[in-house]
């Protein structure tokens, strides 16, 4: 099968949906630029006409408005939003309306919208450039949430977003846009909901989101050097989320690790952790492992950037730490899960906790 | 149309300030009789259909049957009927939380409302929203939702909708003054002008937002020109002159339908009840009285009523026991329906049909033949 990078895949979805479907239109920021969506829209405008692919004003609320609106009078619009950042401007049309008229009008009308959500962390940009917000809308009941990792699951998902009858939040990341991987040529769809193993193992369960989902798969290498057999799922949908693929795999191994790119505190990987004590508690062998985001804004400079962004080794720590919960017990770690608030607990580092934790005792 | 001043100190605000500028009654006029004497009638109706539910409302709300936060419609129905006769059967209209009125105009079951603000299965939203969340696709009243200027922006998508499938239709908003005082608003306003999207954007100034006068909001009382700076043109209205509202919203409809972009027109009118429920607001301390008892005597009906009789009309007290008779089998159907079963309460959160149930012809066509 031919490669495609994640913006390429993205954009062919594009155009294949809007070949296919009438109904279909794009609007939002930054549609006629040739830079601003990092190729994933290049030249539809060119060829799809600029009355479908409509660059907007700067106007997050109304445009989402826009696109609801549409997508209650037949269309199935794709609302584009270059920075997550900005979209909390469109709070209202996503919350309030998109979300709820299903169930406010009783099954009568139907919001088959697809909000684009860039995340564009990195670089330098900071705080209002970088955030990775998906769990807010999590939280919501009528919203679909999606994040793909893969070249193929952008494509993928993207076509399943607009096929649902719902609204759906589609949030791809810019750091994964010059991955590079498998693409069918025909349209087909990522079904929403089902997660992916991208490696079966048998000893710990990584769960990866967006591209801490390559991250997992990297610490997974890194553990098979260890003889540490690691089962990878890239989550792929976050609401609704794969529970049963979740669960059965956790049962298997007895060990789970949630990586999450969002930050920690009411995060995806709350979510998941919570569900995964409450179902699986008999089969885990410890408990369970979260790597995020810490609890603070995205900084700029490069050193705190270094240091605010987890990298695979990370997640691998974290699945050291939990097997060796089953073999040593929690003797060996005696700080409690529950201390302090959050931007003092040092799980949220906790690959350098042990060490921090000594030398301070050391002092 | 009398003249309006155009701004006034904050200081001033005072029942002067309104008296100055509503309008005179309109004259009766004697051209295009025949045409003039069929529509005023039907208008003159469809507000006392409007009149007669919302004081129903009034009482089931007074006696508790009613729970939900009603907001009434009384004093303001020629606002929604003469826009609502100026639209065709497939437009779309979109309103707020003040919207029985838009409803019924557009010729809404009676039942299905009085069922909905009872919080029956029967109910147009099938119970689910209540007074402030209407939908009634069938007469194409698209969403009236109580998120202030929450429906605008979606109106204009509606209007896109139209506008990219090349349909001859418009979409219409309804809302309140406070509205524009919304940053999205503003935002649709530029939007539809750019796109010159077939849009009516329709302002009931009843001088209030909630407990607060207009001159406790803003400064100036210029709401027709709030869309200049955008390139939306505004026109202001009697709107309790149901004639001069249905020659206003005729011009805004023709202009949309022809690809000249979207109107704004500001309708000066006055609700006779307080912001929610049956009262008039003057028994929790808004000071409104010396207002009311001048509006009262511009009451949008009795205005139309007496062009009527001087028209020749004598009959009219036969429309009124019919529209007496429907809203009363209305309401007992609407009583004696039963509530939802209380195990739906998770269902609709997600919808699951692929193609949804709506295909924007299909289903028009359908409920349009069924009628």
């Amino acid at each position: 099968m031919r490669a495609l990078t994640y913006a390429q895949a993205i954009r062919e979805a594009h155009a294949q949906l809007l070949e296919s479907d009438p109904r279909v239109f794009v609007v939002g920021q930054g549609l006629w630029s040739p830079w601003y969506a990092g190729g994933s829209l290049e030249d539809l405008d060119q060829r799809f006409g600029r009355a479908r692919i409509l660059d907007s004003p700067v106007s997050e609320n109304a445009v989402t408005g826009l696109a609801v609106g549409a997508a209650l009078a037949g269309m199935r619009p794709i609302v584009f939003h270059p920075r997550m950042d900005f979209m909390l401007l469109a709070m209202d049309p996503i919350v309030n309306q998109a979300a709820n008229w299903s169930y406010l009008f009783a099954g009568q009308v139907q919001v088959p919208l697809v909000v684009r959500a860039v995340v564009n962390r990195g670089g330098e940009q900071g705080a209002q450039h970088s955030q990775a917000l998906h769990a807010f809308f999590m939280h919501v009941p009528g919203l679909k949430v999606v994040m793909p990792a893969t070249p193929a699951d952008a494509k993928g998902l993207l076509a399943a977003a607009v096929a649902d009858p719902n609204p759906v939040l589609y949030v791809d990341d810019r750091w994964l846009y010059s991955d590079s991987g498998p693409v069918a040529e025909d349209l087909y769809i990522t079904p929403i909901g089902q997660a992916a193993v991208r490696r079966a193992g048998t000893d710990v369960t990584l769960i990866g989101i967006s591209w801490m989902a390559k991250l997992a798969l990297e610490a997974a290498q890194q553990l098979a050097l260890e003889g540490i057999d690691a089962e990878v799922l890239d989550l792929r949908s976050l609401k609704p989320w794969d529970r049963p693929a979740v669960l059965a795999s956790v049962r298997k191994t007895g060990h789970a690790v949630v990586a999450d790119p969002g930050w920690h505190t009411c995060g995806a990987s709350a979510e998941i952790a919570a569900t995964i004590a409450q179902e699986a508690f008999s089969h885990l062998r410890a408990p369970v492992e979260r790597v995020t985001l810490p609890d603070a804004p995205a900084p700029t400079s490069r050193t705190e950037e270094q240091a605010y962004y987890p990298h695979a080794g990370h997640i691998a720590e974290a699945a050291r730490r939990a097997l060796r919960w089953r073999t040593s017990g929690p003797d060996q770690y005696p700080e409690q899960r529950s201390e302090g608030p959050p931007e003092q607990c040092p799980e949220q580092r906790p690959e350098q906790r042990p060490d921090r934790r000594r030398e301070e005792a050391t002092a | 149309m009398a003249t309006f001043i155009g701004c006034v100190m904050l200081s001033n605000l005072s029942i002067a300030v309104e008296t100055e500028i509503r309008p005179a009654r309109p004259a009766v006029q004697t051209s295009g009789i025949a045409v003039r004497r069929a529509e005023l009638r039907v208008l003159w109706r469809t507000m006392l259909r409007i009149r007669r539910a919302e004081e129903c409302i009034a009482e089931l709300a007074e006696a508790g049957q009613a729970r939900c936060p009603c907001h009434l419609y009384i004093g303001q129905e020629a606002v929604a009927a003469g826009v609502c006769a100026a639209l065709r059967d497939q437009d779309s209209v979109w309103g707020g939380h003040r919207s029985h009125g838009h409803y019924l105009a557009r010729g809404g079951s009676l039942e299905g409302l009085f069922a909905e603000v009872l919080g029956k299965a029967t109910g147009c939203s099938g119970g689910r929203g209540g007074s402030m969340h209407l939908l009634a696709r069938e007469v194409g009243i698209l969403g009236t939702v109580p998120i202030v200027a929450g429906t605008v922006p979606l109106a204009a998508g509606a209007a896109l909708a139209y506008q990219l499938r090349g349909e001859p239709r418009v979409a219409c908003a309804f809302f309140g003054d406070g509205t524009l005082e919304e940053g999205h608003m503003h935002e649709t306003m530029n939007l539809a002008a750019l796109y010159r999207l077939p849009l009516l954007l329709v302002c009931e100034n009843n001088l209030y937002s909630s407990h607060l006068h207009w001159s406790e909001r803003r400064v100036l009382d210029n709401l027709h020109r709030a869309g200049e700076f955008h390139g939306v043109p505004g026109v202001r209205v009697d709107g309790n002159d149901v004639e001069a509202v249905l020659a206003a919203a005729r011009a805004a409809a023709h202009r949309a339908r022809e690809g000249g972009g979207p109107t704004l027109i500001e309708c000066r009118t006055f609700r006779f009840r307080g912001h929610v429920g049956p009262s008039t607001d003057l028994d929790v301390g808004v000071k409104r009285r010396d207002a009311l008892d001048a509006w009262l005597e511009h009451d949008p009906l009795l205005r139309c009523e007496e062009c009527l009789r001087a028209l020749g009309f004598e009959d009219l007290d036969g429309d009124t026991a019919s529209v007496e008779q429907e809203t009363g089998a209305a309401l007992a159907a609407a009583e004696a329906a039963p509530f939802p079963e209380a195990a739906r309460v998770l269902k609709h959160v997600w919808s699951s049909n692929p193609d949804g149930p709506y295909s924007p012809d299909g289903a028009r066509r359908e409920a349009l033949c069924a009628r």
